[in-house]
């Protein structure tokens, strides 16, 4: 009669079992640390920001010192207008860069403009800031009118360099997943490459150069930094002129947060939980759909 | 990239339209490609300009000296550069192996209903702005830490001099937990990727032949993805050192020699920069803020540079392999 095996790990067995029960632990607290960081913040700026969220905030400039209320209108509308300046310049510059890559480069300069984009990417926001500082807010030659002082076209040229990257790094890797099929197809129809690129290869890839556009003016909404030192000072009231400094939601959160006044503080929650439902819901939106287009592509390959 | 080129055939059939329209097609976007090299150079070339002035007045001694007083126009970098590289090594330190767990989390644990949420919320962390991130910590984060986690640290580890100090609300130790949520969706995410792309047939492997999940992971994940995982954490370096607004908004911005405790304010090349925006300095005092400037674009360039030849380097080891 053989005594039956016992199937409780001993010894050297238990101790390595322990340590994977450990190390797979500690995976999942760290996960759950992460994600409870972003409810905390999240929470946090939804709690904090219901006090001052009401109408006045988007049409009302800021109150009178000593009075409550007011609101933050001139920062909205003047960070559509910087994200709208930034968009029309960056987005037709990052889409012809994908291009070149996606059509012409050899694989040796294809690679090295993706690893300069990525350096560009990787510059300090701050630094892009002072870039466009000494170049068109502080320089000697006025260019096209908008030199010498801060301006929308200057913060909005700020955030163009931002986004560049982004779109291009984006449109590139949708362009590269459009099938070689359609585009022989198209070259067997006679068609010249130019337009086959226009007409066949842009189309198929639009979804996913929409998309990162949207994800790069996600980012750019957000972004302080650049603006500190090209578009920072600024009046009271909406101001629509690009060529001078407009008001814009981060720079408002920045400064408000800074602010000893209570109202002050409470708008700048305000502005900060309006800021984190757009760029949140754009990028999610925006992910769900880059998902979908490069699958679709990636079937059809 | 592998489209094939045109057939070159029938040249009497191509309209002159075709013709023209392909060169001109072939110009913009070369055009374009070269306008993002000469920005490069641009930012490169100005920054040095705007700084010029100041890198003649104050030399390389200007990295080590130690004072910023404007009354007296004396400026140094020293204070600025060590709370940078304090802040953001600091930040690596904990955000590295919360990284590398989240990654293994979503590559090897998770049950794939829940992979994909938990994926997009951290995601979504690398979304929020850093000037929303910077609010929370002034008035959430700051107060939370000095009620409940600076206290504890000092009691227990006070004898360790970076414990020593008061805990006060803004300071060095805010800031590196700013500075740390910001990697941590970076790094764990290019973390789950390596992870992910590890051949199936070695990990299986190293199941069959007895090893459990961990003894798996260290012995054949990790070495597989070590070259890997030092560029995602350089580039969450990369991230930490150029971080301008959250960290001015939480540091304190003193001018004082930076502080041996982690508690005592401090600053960093990127919040001082954002923290003078507004103050109208004098000629040199700006000048000495570009080469400021200089200084954490050297820094960040050199850290993004080596971060990407060893990405290369990576990809093309394991090319073949897969």
């Amino acid at each position: 009669m053989a005594t039956p095996i016992s199937l409780k790990a001993t010894g050297r067995s238990k101790r390595r079992l322990a340590m994977n029960k450990a190390a797979e632990g500690g995976a999942i607290l760290a996960a759950l640390v992460a994600v409870g960081v972003l409810v905390l913040l999240v929470g946090s700026v939804f709690q904090k920001a219901l006090p001052a969220l009401n109408w006045d905030l988007f049409v009302k400039g800021q109150a009178v010192f000593g009075e409550t209320g007011g609101g933050i209108a001139p920062a909205f509308v003047g960070t559509i207008m910087l994200v709208l300046i930034a968009t029309a310049m960056a987005v037709p510059i990052g889409v012809l860069v994908a291009l070149y890559v996606s059509e012409f480069a050899s694989k040796q300069i294809a690679s090295q403009t993706r690893l300069w984009l990525d350096v560009l990417n990787g510059f300090p926001s701050i630094v892009i800031g002072i870039f466009v500082f000494e170049l068109l807010v502080q320089t000697k030659l006025p260019i096209l009118g908008i030199g010498h002082h801060q301006s929308a076209w200057a913060g909005g040229f700020a955030l163009a360099i931002l986004m560049v990257p982004l779109i291009a790094r984006t449109a590139m890797e949708v362009l590269a997943l459009v099938p070689a099929s359609l585009r022989e197809a198209s070259y067997a129809l006679g068609v010249s490459k130019w337009r086959t690129v226009l007409s066949v290869v842009l189309p198929s890839a639009l979804g996913g150069i929409v998309t990162g556009t949207t994800l790069a003016v996600a980012r750019a909404a957000g972004e302080t930094a650049p603006l500190l030192f090209t578009c920072s000072i600024f009046g009271q009231v909406v101001n629509t002129d690009p060529s001078n400094s407009v008001a814009s939601v981060p720079v408002v959160i920045f400064e408000y947060s800074e602010s000893p006044d209570k109202n002050l503080n409470a708008q700048a929650w305000a502005a900060a939980f309006v800021l984190i439902t757009f760029v949140l819901l754009t990028t999610l939106l925006a992910r769900l759909v880059l998902d979908r287009s490069r699958r679709k592509l990636g079937a059809a390959a | 990239m592998e489209a094939s080129a045109p057939p070159e055939i029938l040249p009497r059939t191509r309209r002159p339209l075709d013709r023209v329209g392909e060169k001109v097609f072939y110009g913009l976007t070369a055009f374009a490609a070269l306008l993002t090299l000469a920005i490069i150079a641009a930012i490169i070339w100005k920054v040095i300009d705007g700084a010029w002035p100041a890198i003649h007045t104050f030399g390389i001694s200007f990295v080590w000296n130690q004072t910023w007083n404007p009354v007296t126009e004396m400026f140094g970098a020293r204070v600025f550069i060590i709370g940078t590289l304090v802040t953001s090594f600091g930040a690596l330190l904990l955000a590295t192996p919360i990284s590398i767990a989240i990654g293994l989390f979503l590559s090897e644990l998770a049950p794939s209903a829940i992979k994909g949420p938990i994926g997009a919320l951290i995601q979504m962390l690398a979304a929020v702005p850093s000037v929303v991130i910077g609010l929370w910590g002034i008035f959430v984060l700051g107060p939370f830490m000095l009620q409940h986690v600076e206290p504890p640290l000092h009691d227990y580890l006070g004898w360790i001099p970076i414990f020593g100090g008061t805990p006060q609300q803004a300071g060095v130790l805010p800031a590196i937990a700013v500075l740390t949520i910001m990697i941590i969706p970076i790094t764990s995410s290019i973390c789950r990727e390596l992870f992910t792309s590890v051949p199936r047939d070695v990990k299986e492997a190293s199941i069959g032949l007895g090893a459990t999940r961990w003894e798996m992971i260290r012995g054949v994940v990790f070495p597989y993805v070590k070259a890997g995982i030092v560029a995602a954490i350089t580039l969450g370096l990369g991230r930490a050192l150029g971080e301008a607004i959250a960290v001015t908004q939480v540091i304190g911005n003193s001018l004082r020699d930076f502080p041996v405790s982690l508690f005592g304010q401090g600053n960093t090349l990127a919040s001082q920069l954002a923290g003078s925006y507004q103050s109208a300095p004098t000629n040199i005092e700006l000048e000495s803020l570009v080469y400021l400037g200089l200084i954490l674009l050297v820094i960040t360039f050199i850290t993004n540079l080596t971060a990407q030849r060893i990405v290369h380097r990576f990809e093309k080891q394991h090319a073949g392999a897969r």
